[in-house]
């Protein structure tokens, strides 16, 4: 396998690249809009925002920037979600992985059963596990002591299962799509069913993983409704918290841009960052 | 052509991969290790006992509550609300009475949306990752741009559409009706009928840079040599993305499309009025104490769901085979 | 073989999880004690103008009761988006706060759990005394015969607010006593761009509040005395189309006004787009969205004929906050003191003050921060025309029925369809068909 950055550049025809040149600027044009709105609002003050829409701010201020982060205990939920994404999204890929290979290269009894199971829990409406699941967790709570209600640890291990069934079937396929010769390869090498895994299985998979990983991420990241429930003033992530900048006085236009803009940057670096793994497919020693 | 084939549907095939120059499609062989040992449990084990404890429990409590009258009387003790049978159900499908018509008339709209905004954001997917495949200048800015929607948080997305579409100082009437003149007075779209097509214009606002994600990643599976035979053979560009680029992407377009189908059935943040099901069975449920006969309705969705999905796989797996 | 082995060990694990669920009963359905005497977790309603603000309005005064009790409040401010959710969660598995501000509209549902500490004689006595609280806020925290769940907090009631500059403009004397001058007024006013009425017609309590008191005046409610659902009776059925119609036929409120859930209609009032509206103690507010204090005056909301009063000439509902006890509390005692000390006259006139509301508590409504004009219209209203929504279980499923039924006619207006008698009585039998229970 390899990747079109390495392919040598083709000549394309015409046809192709105006394709390319329109299609690609209408959707840019669709992405960017919304972005920019928010952007140009979280620079206006409010008085401004809540009247006739106007392109550019006539009046500009960076107000909203400072007062984001006392509105809304906005940095202490920032560094919530992300303790909260990244655990997530490091274990559930992790358990992924490991349940992809065993349903990618194994045949084993109950195969089936295991993941129709795993594919029909994406089918049940999330305000039904809602309760259940508190309750679940509370009665965890009374028996051991650990209270998973209200903490962080609750939260990540619900994420990281909500995004396990997509993560292991996307893996699953990816896998498959792997040569069993890199792995009998390994196996001749000396390595165990683990060691053909970590030497060969993950290397050719990168792009699936990182693909995976983001996936699990932003599910972690956005997710509102388990994360009304399960937190408190102290663990509140930022998918809920954002909610505080809409009082009972008022919606804070500028100020949910604003806030919005601040906590997506990282994200956006990250995703700028990890393009190369998507794109850069390791074939060490492709079998010919 | 040769078309590597790898499976995605689960406990399918076996097989090896693709032997180059190979000729006709085959459904790839694999030899699987028959269950040697424990291994494979052990591997399947973290995701069984996780899944288990946070999704299948509490499904089997929703549905269990299906049968119970399970309204503000008895949430403090779930054990003592009293048995109604199929009573919930009864009431949910009645669809000439008032709950049955609304729940019906929810699950018309939203199965028209999800196809319209499912359709559409695999679309846009699809051509952008093709058309991404050269590097250009300013390929990895542009990657960046398209994922910013999904970067964002939900609320935030769902807000500035919700501001965008307002029907006195939003962008959408200042352009069409200030600006560009193209409607005499103002529209609404968060109310109303064009309420619908706000819905899935954010929806796929929201989704398409995943499908994006997703098919780019799986566009790396694809062996260049394929690309190089065809160009030998005289293949222009188009003919390679309809010869080779979408059939190898079939594996993953049948899971895409699914999840991506079964998400947006049952997504909750809309900017709009609209009567999706979700929301639905939230205002049925939660916000009118009677739980029972909001898990009823789940389980009524669980069920249409499983038979779509089983039908959607069926086909699609069958379609593959049948090129073989 | 394997398989059984497998299947035996799902079969077991799963039960063992499913017993967990189970056990919810036990915990939930315990009475609370005093384990935790020097702790109280206390869940606020976002009041003010950002969680922040809350924050800062009350630890003051939670300082003083740690103070005087010894007594650590931990304090969360809960946004609304969230509290019902998680009052939900915590009534069913027995995991909550000790003590919780909740919407006076949530009294009866709440009560209906069993979730909420009853407020019996003794109970009262422990924290002052019933006779404390004006007779039509008590009449909000709970239904009627049985003992209340929650006492009121803050207490607040419709005005109609004008704006004199526009009255002046337009050469109205007085803001409008009846329903039929208000629309005169409001054609007056309609003019230019401006409006004569700002509506959030997409806000579904605010719907069924106006809808609600409207039924009153023409004789009609939305329950009869059993409990049961009467949504779609002639006198109902008017007073929704009475509300409708300031937008369908009247013309007297914008169509976008259709679309308002956010406060917009208040923005609105502030930039002077509309000349009146109907809110409730919407001066703060006012202040903060840079609207000058002379430039609007509060009048009794009107009424069909004649003046506001009981009957059919109530004017606004019992609009407020109520203070409650979660019966599963560790520290009741402490709960107990805590409430005593929210409703205490000091307290009660100081928390009041900084939120603009009206003290439920008499003694406290006498201090002078509730004299100035728009107080004291709200607190007439208050003492003499004020009634409260339907103390049942089901209110909620009212709200959310009836309030959507109201949005949607709002929405027809706006498009242009017409409203009338027929179509408003359809959607309200709709309505009443999908109650449940």
């Amino acid at each position: 396998m390899s990747s079109p950055a390495h392919r040598p550049p083709m000549a394309r025809p015409m046809s192709f690249v105006w394709t390319r040149r329109i299609v690609l600027t209408l959707l840019g044009i669709f992405a960017a809009l919304p972005v920019y709105v928010m952007l140009s609002t979280s620079l206006k003050p409010l008085q401004d925002v809540t009247e006739k829409f106007h392109w550019f701010p006539h009046r500009l201020t960076l107000r909203p920037y400072v007062d984001i982060w006392h509105t809304v205990p906005l940095a202490r939920y920032f560094v919530n979600s992300i303790i909260v994404s990244a655990a997530a999204t490091g274990l559930s890929v992790a358990v992924a992985i490991f349940a992809a290979y065993a349903v990618s290269r194994y045949r084993f009894k109950g195969k089936r059963v295991f993941t129709i199971t795993v594919l029909s829990t994406q089918m049940f409406p999330g305000i039904l596990f809602l309760l259940p699941l508190f309750l679940i967790f509370v009665n965890i709570g009374n028996v051991t002591g650990i209270a998973l209600y209200g903490s962080r640890a609750g939260l990540i291990i619900t994420y990281l299962t909500f995004s396990l069934p997509f993560s292991i079937w996307m893996l699953a396929g990816y896998m498959d799509s792997i040569p069993r010769g890199l792995d009998e390869a390994a196996l001749v090498d000396g390595c165990g069913p683990l060691g053909a895994l970590f030497r060969v299985v993950i290397p050719a998979a990168v792009p699936g993983i990182v693909a995976v990983a983001v996936y699990a991420f932003m599910t972690a990241w956005s997710e509102v409704l388990f994360a009304s429930v399960m937190t408190n003033d102290t663990t509140r992530t930022l998918a809920v918290g954002l909610r505080g900048y809409s009082t009972q006085y008022d919606v804070y236009w500028n100020q949910v841009m604003a806030a919005s803009l601040v906590v997506s940057v990282p994200v956006v670096a990250g995703f700028l960052l990890l393009q190369r793994y998507l794109v850069t497919g390791l074939t060490a020693g492709a079998v010919k | 052509m040769a078309v590597p084939t790898g499976t995605t549907a689960p406990s399918r095939g076996e097989g090896q991969g693709p032997r180059p120059g190979s000729g006709r499609v085959r459904e790839p062989r694999r030899t699987l290790k028959v269950g040697r040992g424990a291994v494979p449990y052990l591997l399947v084990l973290p995701a069984l006992l996780l899944e288990l404890l946070i999704h299948l429990v509490p499904m089997v409590v929703g549905i269990v509550m299906s049968f119970k009258e399970l309204t503000q009387f008895y949430i403090r003790n779930w054990s003592q609300a009293p048995w109604k049978g199929l009573g919930n159900y009864r009431v949910a499908v009645d669809f000439h009475g008032a709950i049955g018509e609304a729940l019906l008339r929810s699950f018309g709209i939203t199965c028209a949306f999800t196809v319209l905004a499912v359709g559409l954001s695999w679309l846009f997917g699809t051509a952008a990752a093709i058309l991404m495949q050269d590097a250009f200048r300013g390929r990895g800015f542009l990657r960046a741009l398209f994922m910013t929607p999904y970067a964002l948080p939900v609320y935030a997305s769902v807000i500035i559409w919700a501001f965008m579409l307002q029907h006195d100082n939003g962008l959408v009437n200042h352009v069409l009706h200030d600006q560009l003149h193209l409607s005499s007075k103002p529209a609404f779209w968060l109310i109303g009928d064009n309420s619908f097509v706000s819905l899935v214009v954010v929806s796929v606002w929201r989704n398409w840079p995943f499908a994006l994600l997703i098919l780019m990643a799986g566009m790396q599976n694809i062996p260049d040599e394929l690309y190089e035979a065809s160009a030998i053979d005289g293949a222009g560009v188009w003919q390679q993305i309809r010869r080779i680029t979408l059939p190898s992407l079939r594996p993953i377009n049948q899971v895409l499309v699914l999840v991506l189908f079964l998400w947006t059935f049952n997504d909750f943040n809309v900017p709009a009025a609209g009567d999706l099901i979700s929301i639905h069975i939230y205002q049925a449920s939660f916000l009118t104490w009677n739980f029972g006969s909001g898990s009823a309705m789940s389980v009524l969705l669980l069920l249409f769901l499983l038979v779509v999905t089983s039908v959607y796989l069926a086909l699609t797996s069958m379609k593959r085979r049948s090129h073989v | 073989m394997r398989r059984t082995r497998i299947t035996a060990a799902i079969a077991a694990i799963t039960t063992a999880t499913a017993a967990l669920t189970a056990c919810g009963g036990g915990t939930a359905t315990g009475n609370g004690g005093n384990d935790k005497p020097k702790t109280l977790t206390y869940w606020a309603s976002n009041q003010g103008k950002s969680l922040d603000d809350d924050k800062q309005k009350l630890t003051p005064e939670l300082q003083k009761f740690t103070k005087q009790t010894g007594i650590t409040v931990k304090l969360e401010v809960v946004p609304w988006t969230d509290l019902l959710n998680r009052i939900l969660a915590a009534t069913s598995s027995g995991q909550g706060p000790d003590v919780l501000n909740i919407g006076n509209t949530w009294s009866a549902s709440l009560q209906a759990t069993g979730g909420l500490l009853p407020f019996d004689a003794k109970t009262f006595t422990a924290i002052g005394g019933k006779d404390r609280f004006v007779p039509s806020a008590i009449g909000s925290t709970g239904a009627a015969g049985k003992d209340p769940t929650a006492v009121p907090l803050y207490s607040l009631a419709y005005g109609l607010y004008y704006n004199k500059k526009l009255f002046k403009a337009a050469g109205i004397a007085n803001p409008p006593a009846t329903w039929p001058e208000l629309v005169a007024d409001g054609k007056k006013l309609t003019t230019g761009g401006k409006y004569g009425l700002a509506i959030e017609g997409a806000n579904s309590p605010e719907n069924i509040h106006h809808a609600f008191i409207f039924a009153k005046q023409h004789g009609a409610d939305f329950f009869d005395a059993s409990g049961n659902p009467t949504f779609a009776t002639p006198g109902t059925v008017a007073a929704v189309k009475q509300y409708i119609d300031f937008m369908a036929s009247d013309k007297i409120a914008a169509p976008g006004n259709a679309e308002y859930a956010q406060n917009q209609s208040v923005q609105d009032f502030a930039t002077g787009k509309a000349a009146m509206l109907l809110w409730q103690a919407a001066g703060v507010q006012l202040k903060e969205r840079g609207m000058k204090p002379e430039d609007w005056g509060v009048a009794p909301v009107p009424v069909q004929s004649g003046a506001p009063g009981q009957g059919t000439n109530v004017d606004t509902m019992v609009a407020g906050i109520n203070l409650a006890v979660f019966k599963n509390t560790q520290n009741r005692d402490g709960a107990l003191k805590f409430v005593k000390f929210m409703t205490s006259d000091d307290e009660q006139k100081i928390l009041n003050g900084k939120y603009g509301s009206i003290p439920p508590v008499t003694a406290a409504q006498g201090d002078p921060a509730f004299s100035a004009p728009e107080q004291t219209v709200l607190r007439q209203g208050l003492l003499k025309s004020a009634v409260a929504l339907p103390q049942v279980p089901k209110e909620s499923q009212f709200e959310e029925l009836v309030g959507t039924a109201m949005k949607d006619l709002f929405a027809d207006a706006a498009a242009g369809r017409p409203v009338t008698t027929e179509s408003v009585q359809k959607r309200l039998e709709k309505a009443q068909q999908q109650m449940t229970g």
